[in-house]
């Protein structure tokens, strides 16, 4: 950018000129202010004048002649005023001449309270920086840890608060909810999981066949789906759908102070706000997961059909035989697991909101990227337990 | 001070605007004069803060013209209904700071974007500026979120005037702030529209600030500007709902300190 900057004459787009002068007459200098002095000139007088501040040292008396100077803005008064007082500071005299009455009170206004004080800038060297930087992650992790337990926690509090007494569950929000994280979410989950389903058959199909195991790829389908592919799938795009919604809505209802005017109202945010949301995702991802395992057998079903000729009520023999109750429990007991994790972590993200827009933005992100991670978690440790015992 | 030389620098004339079927303005006509501070004044949801944004272009007019600088400025190409845009500052009710940014770079933001500065000389200006519109030299490098509401309103105004406007609009400046720091506003207004020359369009409740620098006020009501004038004027006028503001007991309040 720098080497377009034409500071001397005329900056883009400047009204008008600012020009300036200085004559040095023994121990006095002149300055002689002409054209205009606003704020779209003011970069290039403002670099001569800081020349000048250098010299202030060796004269005893200023003067500063504003004669010629047909606009005058605060931008001008700021730096007029800083050189003046590095003159005064330095042992000089200052004078004003030729100043208008707006000028002259312009110049007081800014005078009174001398320069304005400079920033503080701490300078932090390169290996303090990453120190520091690794040091915060560091506590930022370990932080997050006790929080999200501290958030579990509160949660299942309020949960068997709803149990004793389910009328203190808030209905509409709940069923709200629902449709929105749920219902609303079956076209995406029923395309998605096809096409998996398609995929995973096609993909199967190929390689089986190489052993001459083709008809294996309905097992194949099958048992993947079921156990696994079909829940995380929705699992992750509820994730990517509802958690960052959860965020992105309880992050703006704590930016402007709806959820202190609600305590001060003597709700409970939790009640009001988080306990449906968990609720209605922990009830509706089963459901989506049961949805998204029937489109992804039916994508399955479509490629036998066309890939290996297999007739429809083939297919559906070799699936039954392929799976137990068990191959498709596997795969369903986890979803309310992962819906509690992807909600609470979408509902905790947006309280941690602070005032700023980006913020929202930065917690949407995390909400997002951790609810993913500990959606794979929660399917990690279920297969350690399932496979210990033995299902 | 610019090319045209025309004396009212805001004209609107005949301007309609509706929301759905709420019908907020109908051929309403107003002129702001060149220098002026001119305050509108007018009842919950009258449209004073439609009228505003209208004027400012964020709101297309459903009918009728405005004028700003002599111009229709929506009938302009992009670029250069820009450098029009650049002549005004705008202060926005809850300062309207962006929030990712300190109140120093908040300031900045039209140095940035539309003069190639040096950043010495921009924090200079910045700093000037903040202390003009009453903000502790410490406000400099904090975010919005940490500012009081007051405070916010001042770091906004600061922002108006970063590039020193020709007329600077304000959205009820004075409302949330102390008495004295609503004064020492008051104040601020009148020495830059003295220094300045500035035009001060402003939408206002404050009693106070409408005696002590309000030129002119222009009164919203029955979805039409029923009256403008001077203080005088409101005093005299016999519409109903202008009696009562101007004396119900804080008006009256506002006189005896006036």
């Amino acid at each position: 950018m720098g080497i377009f900057r034409n500071h001397q004459k005329n900056p883009p787009d400047s009204e008008g000129a600012a020009g300036i002068s200085l004559e040095e007459e023994g121990d006095t200098l002149v300055l002689r202010a002409s054209g205009e002095w606003v704020v779209a000139a003011i970069s290039g007088v403002d670099r001569q004048l800081r020349g000048f501040d250098a010299k202030s040292g060796q004269v005893t008396r200023a003067v500063f002649d504003l004669g010629e100077v047909t606009r005058f803005d605060t931008s001008a008064a700021v730096i007029l005023s800083r050189c003046a007082y590095a003159l005064e500071e330095a042992g000089a005299r200052v004078e004003f001449q030729n100043l208008n009455e707006a000028q002259s009170l312009l110049l007081d206004k800014l005078g009174q309270d001398g320069p304005p004080a400079p920033v503080e800038e701490h300078e932090v060297g390169l290996y303090a920086h990453v120190a520091g930087n690794m040091g915060d992650a560091v506590i930022a992790v370990s932080r997050e840890a006790v929080g999200i337990i501290e958030f579990l926690g509160e949660v299942v509090a309020a949960v068997g608060r709803v149990f004793r007494r389910p009328a203190r569950l808030r209905w509409v929000p709940f069923v709200h909810h629902m449709e929105r994280a749920g219902f609303d979410a079956l076209p995406l989950v029923c395309l998605l999981t096809f096409l998996i389903g398609a995929v995973l058959a096609q993909q199967g199909a190929t390689q089986l066949s190489k052993f001459g195991a083709d008809y294996f790829t309905v097992n194949m389908v099958t048992i993947v789906f079921l156990r696994e592919v079909g829940l995380l799938l929705t699992a992750i795009i509820v994730a990517g759908r509802s958690g960052s919604a959860f965020t992105a809505e309880i992050g703006s209802m704590k930016m402007r102070e709806e959820i202190d005017a609600m305590r001060t109202l003597g709700l409970d945010p939790m009640d009001m706000l988080i306990l449906p949301r968990v609720l209605a995702l922990i009830v509706t991802l089963p459901m989506l997961a049961f949805v998204a395992d029937l489109m992804g057998l039916l994508g399955g079903g479509v490629v036998s059909f066309f890939m290996l000729g297999m007739s429809p009520g083939l297919y559906i023999d070799r699936v039954r035989d392929a799976a137990d109750f068990w191959t498709f429990a596997v795969g369903i007991i986890k979803a309310p697991f992962m819906a509690a994790m992807i909600a609470m972590v979408g509902c905790r993200a947006g309280l941690l909101v602070t005032g700023s827009a980006e913020s929202v933005g930065q917690q949407t992100t995390h909400s997002v990227v951790r609810a993913i991670f500990l959606v794979i978690i929660v399917d990690a440790i279920f297969a350690m337990f399932f496979t210990a015992v033995g299902v | 001070m610019s090319a045209d030389s025309s004396d009212n620098i805001i004209e609107v004339e005949g301007l309609g605007t509706r929301f759905g079927d709420n019908v907020i303005h109908e051929n309403l006509d107003l002129q702001v004069r060149r220098g002026e501070v001119i305050g509108i004044v007018g009842g919950s949801g009258t449209g004073k803060s439609v009228l505003l944004r209208t004027i400012l272009g964020l709101k297309k007019p459903d009918q009728g013209r405005i004028r700003v600088f002599g111009e229709n400025l929506q009938e302009l190409p992009e670029a250069e209904r820009r450098t029009y845009e650049r002549r005004w500052g705008v202060l926005f009710q809850d300062g309207a700071l962006f929030s990712a940014l300190t109140v120093a770079q908040n300031v900045q933001v039209p140095y940035r974007e539309h003069l190639h500065m040096e950043p010495d000389l921009m924090d200079e200006l910045a700093a000037a500026k903040i202390q003009m519109s009453g903000l502790p030299a410490n406000a400099f490098s904090l975010y919005p979120s940490e500012l009081s509401g007051g405070m916010r309103k001042r770091a906004g105004l600061a922002r108006a005037l970063a590039l020193d406007p020709e007329i600077l609009f304000l959205d009820e400046p004075t409302a949330g702030l102390d008495p004295i720091g609503a004064a020492a506003f008051d104040e601020l207004i009148g020495d830059l529209k003295q220094t300045l020359g500035l035009t001060v369009f402003m939408v206002t409740h404050d009693l106070d600030s409408l005696y002590a620098i309000c030129d002119r006020i222009a009164v919203l009501a029955e979805r039409q500007v029923i009256l403008v004038g001077t203080v005088d004027d409101m005093l005299t006028s016999d519409h109903p709902w202008i009696h009562e503001y101007f004396h119900g007991p804080r008006a009256r309040a506002a006189i005896k300190k006036g």
